[in-house]
């Protein structure tokens, strides 16, 4: 006894090393895998205030880029409105209701990151606003990134420029569907993977979300096709895509949520599970 | 005095430094100047544990997961190595001041310290062998760059007795 306790004592400082080591290094294996999210992130209160706090004071640098990008889009929103149809005069033509049921909530960056491979931003709405896990996340541009985590007031957005980052997103031209992701090289870029050969692709087409997704509604602008590639090993076209959005300077965002979307994973749940038992 | 240097360096960390992005991905480290200035013979448990703790607040606000702690819980571990390996065996007795004038073995101590800090952080959050090289490009580029800038601050922080 006398000796363990000795041994403890002199080794005090190498166990003490080897836990801290060991409950870090746990945190960021974890936080490299797939299936679970991070147990250390910025959606908390303290790098909430701090970051809302920075963000405040750095507003005010890019306020003219910030309108700019509003007015826009307000523009761009106007065409739509003046270019409808007076309602009386079209005949009643009953589009269906079940096209989809997403709510729109509008939340703002107070931190972004593009240096790294996986890169997450803090937005400034949280579970009080209504900001689940699995949300979508747009700008006046496009698709940005999907909510990761969320506490009381901030959440965090797994970014397009990530390496975990994956969606589901097609052709808009053809519908041909692949998968979006990022090689973690430029931030001006994204790939689509997986693009079957019949697909007529070119350069300049435009890429949106797909329908499959259950994040996005389809159709919400990704980029634009800049290259085409074939991959070797697996005889699938790559895309890269030029993204709409600038991921290095990010303002204003819109979270989507698809209101439908735990049906729909219940429902799909359900029929591999009937069909497994069979 | 040291936990107001672990508050300012957090604090300009956090808000300066993680968010320079220079050429698009550099961002200095100069908040590890904390591990380096603990004083010499100062409790050893006492900055194992601190140095957690500024790793995994780093980490916390750069969504890095645990990689900044991992990184400074192993730099604490290691210092006194460094310290015997820049200054000779006898360190422990000598009154080292890291924040004095740089003399050739103050500069190698730092520099061994933000390699190493450096390339473990960069090793565990890229974490793909496939991207290898791209870990030891910017383990180089940004030990130079948090290198400079902690010069700079050592010499701006020297506490001023003439």
């Amino acid at each position: 006894m006398q000796q363990i306790f000795n041994f403890l004592f002199k080794n005090s400082i190498l166990l003490l090393f080897l836990l801290l080591l060991g409950i870090s290094l746990t945190l960021t294996i974890q936080s490299h895998s797939y299936h679970r999210s991070r147990a250390v992130t910025s959606a908390n209160a303290i790098s909430g205030y701090v970051y809302e706090q920075v963000n405040t004071v750095e507003e005010y640098l890019n306020l003219k880029e910030q309108n700019e990008a509003l007015a826009g889009e307000n523009a761009r929103l106007k065409k739509l409105l003046f270019n409808t149809q007076d309602t009386t005069n079209t005949p009643p033509v009953k589009i269906p209701e079940a096209m989809g049921n997403f709510a729109v909530i509008q939340s703002k960056v107070i931190r972004n990151s593009y240096s790294v491979h996986e890169n997450y931003f803090t937005i400034n709405s949280g579970r009080n606003q209504g900001i689940k896990p699995d949300m979508g996340v747009v700008s006046s541009l496009g698709v940005v990134g999907i909510v990761e985590n969320t506490s009381g007031n901030y959440a965090t957005v797994i970014s397009i420029l990530n390496l975990k980052f994956k969606l589901d997103a097609k052709i808009k031209k053809n519908n041909h569907f692949g998968t979006l992701t990022w090689n973690g090289k430029n931030t001006g870029f994204a790939q689509l993977i997986d693009v079957p050969r019949l697909a007529t692709v070119q350069k300049g087409d435009t890429i949106v979300t797909g329908a499959e997704s259950k994040i996005f509604p389809e159709n919400i602008p990704i980029g634009t096709i800049d290259k085409v590639y074939m991959d070797k090993k697996t005889n699938y076209y790559t895309l890269e895509v030029r993204l709409f959005n600038d991921m290095t300077s990010l303002g204003h965002v819109y979270v989507i949520e698809n209101k439908d979307r735990d049906e729909i994973i219940k429902l799909e749940e359900e029929t591999t599970n009937t069909t497994n038992e069979q | 005095m040291n936990i107001f240097r672990f508050i300012l360096l957090l604090a300009l960390q956090v808000i300066i430094f993680s968010r320079l992005n220079l050429f698009g991905f550099l961002n200095p480290y100069p908040y590890i100047l904390f591990i380096l200035l603990y004083p010499v013979n100062g409790n050893k448990a006492g900055l194992l544990l601190s140095s957690f703790l500024l790793g995994l607040m780093v980490d916390m606000f750069t969504d890095s997961g645990g990689t900044h702690a991992v990184a400074c819980v192993t730099l604490a571990y290691l210092r006194p190595t460094f310290f015997k390996f820049s200054f000779g065996l006898s360190y422990e007795y000598q009154t080292v001041k890291i924040n004095e004038r740089l003399s050739p073995e103050r500069f190698s101590f730092i520099l061994i310290s933000i390699v190493t800090h450096h390339l473990i952080l960069y090793l565990l959050e890229v974490f793909r062998f496939s991207l290898i090289l791209d870990v030891l490009i910017r383990t180089l580029l940004t030990t130079l760059f948090t290198l400079t800038l902690c010069i700079i601050i050592i010499y701006l922080i020297k506490p001023g007795k003439q």
